[in-house]
């Protein structure tokens, strides 16, 4: 009894064929089964009560009120970034095993009262930093369907909940990849939204101005309907997009698989040598595809993207030195007793703050460096001005084009600990999805079936131009229906 | 020979003033407490949230009074206002810092160039203000022995700093800057002005250098001073201390001071060595602040007059002499209910200006000072002011009079009028009255009046008393003695 999307659900719903605790037990059981260690914190008791006030509204009207509450009754898991009043949250660190926040973040509040069911808090890579959620204090996560493997990172847990079936969808959040990428290794859809869509409020910082919370879903209408439910404006977040945001569900169907006049780029660097070969094959196929249905495609270039890695590793670190400065053991974080015997407030800090894991580590100095004085230009300033490059090869590119296609990254899940140990090999692995938060623009990652015959799940990479949204759903959503049709998606 | 005259000492200020608005710069908070409720008397953490306490995943949203005030405060202060500035953060732990960074502006502050006109016993001067820029300010650790900790209620309070270029020259000076700062600051309601409660406070960095040298010397900066005359002090000892320590063969080592009130000293707190490197960045949280010409106008319309212009009005236009008006300006309180008392005059304002002057600073200080309160709190409001003005021009009752009734009306809220009238403290200003009395005092004391007629001139005081003292007190005095003197005269 799962459901490919929430109109499914909602159809169960309203035929009486289940009741919202009834999904919600199916799934507390499921994740109680599981070995997958996807979830940090299971809200048990606050989600049955969500569900039985459902249970209750359902009775009512027999009728779901779809109008009213257009998540009513979805079960749901949020990345253990995001902040839910009164329950732990801890960015996956020991630093913060013990935080509970006063307050809810404002997507999670936006989507529960929209009728979403919050079924628990899910792991990550520590402050979101990683690529593989094998830097969680609380333990790697496992890959959905393929045991040992990693579900990729930062957003491991919110990726193997949806594809392992322990949550209808989850919240991701984005500052490099982090949705895209475990979207692409466990064959779901994860998007991330233009920067600023999403308030940021209650998203535990890791590099502001690229941090950006987007769902993670078995279907790209329920992509457009989570977005629609959290996107807007927010006056507690002030870097937000101005204005009414788009009602991202209202065109999905309208166009169909008819790709005609669509101009779809396809830059060089997406589609390099360097990808895994299987994976090329067959993203070259669904290419093919998608000229067949229609679109023009057009080979384009960006040329900066060989910085990208550059950028984004002195953007983030520096952003991240200062925002994670706050873990000192005095107001948050965890205070071990040796800190109390201190001999001084340094010493106080330097034990506190030995908590954190070994990348946090790393990139809390890396940052500290960047921003010192002398530095600074050098570093960080220099980066911001290579970022506005990279933005302005987007803003070229999306002359001659609508969307961007090309790979995720350049390879498929691997198994855990199989990569190098290198940091700096393993940041290579987000060189194209790091562009996209540099330019702040709108970003998915499509299932489009598995190779090999162990049958590893790969995605295709979709970006549209900054504010875009709407158009890139539409797209991703034709081509959803387009390789459906051509029964071509090996997760049925 | 006097060391002292071979050196220069070279001067600036840093001033901090928290912005007198009802909530915090970054979240809803209130700033401050409200009625006649002290800072000391909030509980502990009571003006706090998951914003200002910095909880992880709160952002900061930019309160737009603040903005509004820190431009009020740069027009106050001849700056240019910048239509593009920049929130920065500056990285420093400590536990009173709840983010571990204070928001603040760094290298795009709101407002730069500025300057104030001083006065000081050598004449007027000009010193030229570097920059305004707006900060949030840090919560307040609590030591108890033991153990210690943090008040945030302070945390977030919004905050500018007007930063001086090193052009003050003495420590006179330095306290006419803070003071002609602090005029400014309070004329435009940008701050409430409590100097208690730390409203408004500055670091005084302080060098000297040989005379007729151009290198600054090695300066050091004292920090957190809260009145105008701790600063001429604490400037005034560490000009001696480090024309001291040059004499002496050492050097001035740059550092962080602080005045100790009581014993009159500044004392070393630490050194710039030890200085942290605060990594400032822009701050991503904010977007950079966009104002407009439009913008910046509202507000230079919605200014009150500032006290430079205002002094020259109260001297050219009312006829004040530059010391009268100079007393009237020091409270503001009195500005009001002058200001109020003119306006309520109408045609007779200006006539009555040197009247209203008078009473203010003469009848209206002492009594606030007896009473320990000032007038705003007592039931003498500003139409007994005008009242009295015109009762004293009709010559309906005397200074003293006038003077004796105050209490009373300060007391009661009754008009001077009502209670002359109630107490036959009526002046008489009928000649035929005095005449009477005149005759009366000339029969009275005869060989006073031969006295007098034969040149001992000192009695007429004498006779003009006991004229007085046969009206009650009552009499006109000036009509009187006139009275008096020219019927002396008659033989």
């Amino acid at each position: 009894m799962r459901h490919l999307s929430i109109q499914e659900l909602h159809q169960d719903y309203n035929n009486g064929v289940t009741t919202p605790s009834q999904v919600v037990e199916g799934y507390l059981g499921s994740i109680r089964k599981s070995h997958h260690n996807a979830y940090i914190s299971v809200l048990e008791k606050r989600v049955r009560e969500q569900a039985i006030r459902a249970d209750l509204e359902l009775k009512k009207t027999g009728k779901v009120p779809s109008d009213r509450l257009p998540l009513f009754g979805v079960p749901m898991a949020y990345k253990d970034l995001l902040t839910v009043k009164g329950e732990r949250t801890t960015a996956a660190s020991k630093m913060l095993e013990n935080y509970i926040p006063p307050y809810t973040a404002t997507c999670i509040a936006r989507l529960e009262e929209a009728g979403a069911l919050g079924l628990g808090k899910v792991n990550l890579d520590e402050f979101a930093m990683g690529g593989s959620n094998e830097n969680s204090a609380f333990g790697p996560v496992d890959h959905p369907t393929h045991a040992g493997f990693t579900p990729g990172g930062s957003s491991g847990g919110s990726a193997t909940a949806v594809g392992a079936d322990l949550c209808h969808a989850s919240l991701g959040s984005d500052t490099g990849g982090s949705i895209r990428l475990p979207a692409h290794f466990c064959g779901i859809v994860g998007f991330k939204p233009s920067y600023g869509r999403i308030s940021r409020h209650g998203v535990i910082a890791f590099a502001s101005s690229l941090d950006q919370v987007g769902p993670m879903t078995k279907s790209v209408y329920d992509a457009a309907l989570l977005t629609e439910v959290m996107a807007g404006e927010d006056i507690k977040d002030s870097a937000m997009i101005a204005g009414q945001s788009p009602k991202f569900t209202q065109d999905l169907f309208k166009q169909g698989i008819d790709l005609r006049g669509v101009r779809v780029g396809v830059p060089k660097e997406y589609w390099g040598d360097g990808l895994d070969p299987d994976m090329s094959r067959v993203l070259r196929e669904r290419l093919k595809q998608i000229k067949e249905a229609g679109a023009t495609l057009v080979e384009v270039s960006l040329p900066h993207t060989k910085y990208s890695v550059s950028v984004y590793y002195l953007v983030a670190v520096s952003e991240a030195s200062s925002n994670l400065s706050r873990m000192d053991g005095m107001r948050f974080g965890v205070r071990p007793a040796q800190a109390d015997m201190a001999s001084s407030l340094e010493e106080q800090y330097q034990i506190s703050r030995s908590l954190f894991g070994s990348e946090v580590k790393r990139r809390i100095l890396l940052g500290t460096f960047a921003l010192s004085s002398g530095y600074y230009d050098a570093y960080y300033k220099r980066a911001c001005q290579v970022r506005r490059l990279i933005a302005q090869d987007f803003d070229s590119v999306f002359t001659k084009c609508d969307v961007l296609v090309g790979a995720i990254s350049a390879t498929p899940a691997f198994k855990r600990t199989e990569k190098e140990q290198d940091p700096l090999k393993l940041y290579l692995n987000d060189i194209l999805t790091i562009p996209a938060n540099l330019a702040g623009l709108p970003a998915l990652s499509l299932p489009v079936g598995t190779i090999r015959s162990e049958k590893l799940p790969i995605g295709l990479h979709v970006i549209a131009p900054r504010e875009r949204d709407e158009s890139l759903l539409q797209f991703a959503q034709s081509l959803e229906t387009l390789f459906q049709n051509a029964s071509q998606l090996g997760r049925k | 020979m006097d060391v002292h005259s071979d050196y220069q000492p070279v001067m600036g200020l840093e001033i901090h003033t928290q912005l007198a608005t009802n909530s915090k710069i970054f979240c809803s908070c209130p700033a401050r407490p409200s009625g006649s409720m002290t800072v000391a008397e909030v509980g502990a953490n009571e003006y706090c949230c998951e914003v200002c306490a910095g909880h992880p995943g709160t952002l900061p949203v930019l309160n737009e009074q603040v903005v509004e005030l820190a431009i009020r405060a740069g027009l106050a202060l001849n700056c240019k206002i910048n239509l593009d500035s920049v929130f920065s953060r500056k990285n420093y732990f400590y536990p009173d810092l709840p983010k571990g960074y204070q928001i603040s502006q760094f290298d795009k502050p709101i407002c730069s160039d500025g300057y104030v006109d001083i006065t000081t016993s050598t004449g007027t001067k000009r010193i030229r203000v570097e920059r305004i820029h707006v900060e949030e300010d840090a919560g307040k650790n609590l030591h108890f022995g033991e153990f210690s900790l943090v008040n945030l209620n302070r945390a977030g309070v919004p905050l500018i700093e007007i930063v001086s270029r090193p052009d003050i020259r003495s420590p006179e000076e330095a306290s006419a800057y803070m003071k002609a700062v602090y005029d400014l600051v309070t004329a435009v309601k940008v701050c409430d002005g409590n100097l208690q409660e730390g409203n408004f406070r500055c670091d005084a960095n302080v060098s000297v250098m040989k005379k007729g040298s151009d290198t600054y010397g090695t300066r050091a900066e004292i920090k957190n001073v809260n009145s105008f005359r701790f600063v001429e002090q604490a400037v005034t000892y560490e000009i001696e201390r480090q024309i001291g320590v040059i004499e002496s063969g050492g050097k001035v080592v740059l550092e962080t001071r602080q005045y100790d009130s009581a014993k009159g000293v500044t004392v070393s707190l630490r050194s710039k060595e030890e200085a942290h490197d605060y990594r400032f960045f822009p701050e991503p949280d904010l977007l950079p602040l966009h104002l407009t010409e439009a913008q910046i106008e509202r507000i230079k319309a919605s200014l009150p007059e500032l006290p430079h212009a205002r002094k020259i009005r109260y001297e050219s236009e009312l006829g004040l002499s530059s010391y009268d008006a100079s007393v009237l300006m020091e409270n503001a309180q009195w500005v009001e209910l002058f200001e109020g008392a003119l306006k309520l005059a109408g045609q007779n304002g200006k006539s009555y200006a040197k009247t209203f002057t008078n009473f203010i600073t003469g009848e209206i200080s002492r009594i606030e000072k007896e009473l320990g309160v000032s007038i705003a709190a007592t039931a003498l409001k500003t139409h007994h002011l005008v009242e009295v003005a015109e009762m004293l021009d009709q010559k309906l009752i005397s200074a003293s009079v006038a003077k004796q009734l105050v209490p009373e009306v300060c007391a009661s809220g009754s008009s001077f009028k009502a209670l002359a009238e109630s107490k036959g403290l009526i002046q008489v200003n009928d000649q035929a009255a005095l005449d009477k009395a005149i005759e009366q005092v000339l029969k009275q004391c005869p060989e006073q009046v031969l006295e007098f007629r034969a040149g001992k001139e000192k009695l007429l005081g004498f006779l003009v008393g006991q004229a007085m003292k046969a009206m009650q007190g009552k009499a006109n005095p000036a009509m009187l003695q006139e009275l008096l003197k020219s019927r002396l005269k008659q033989q």
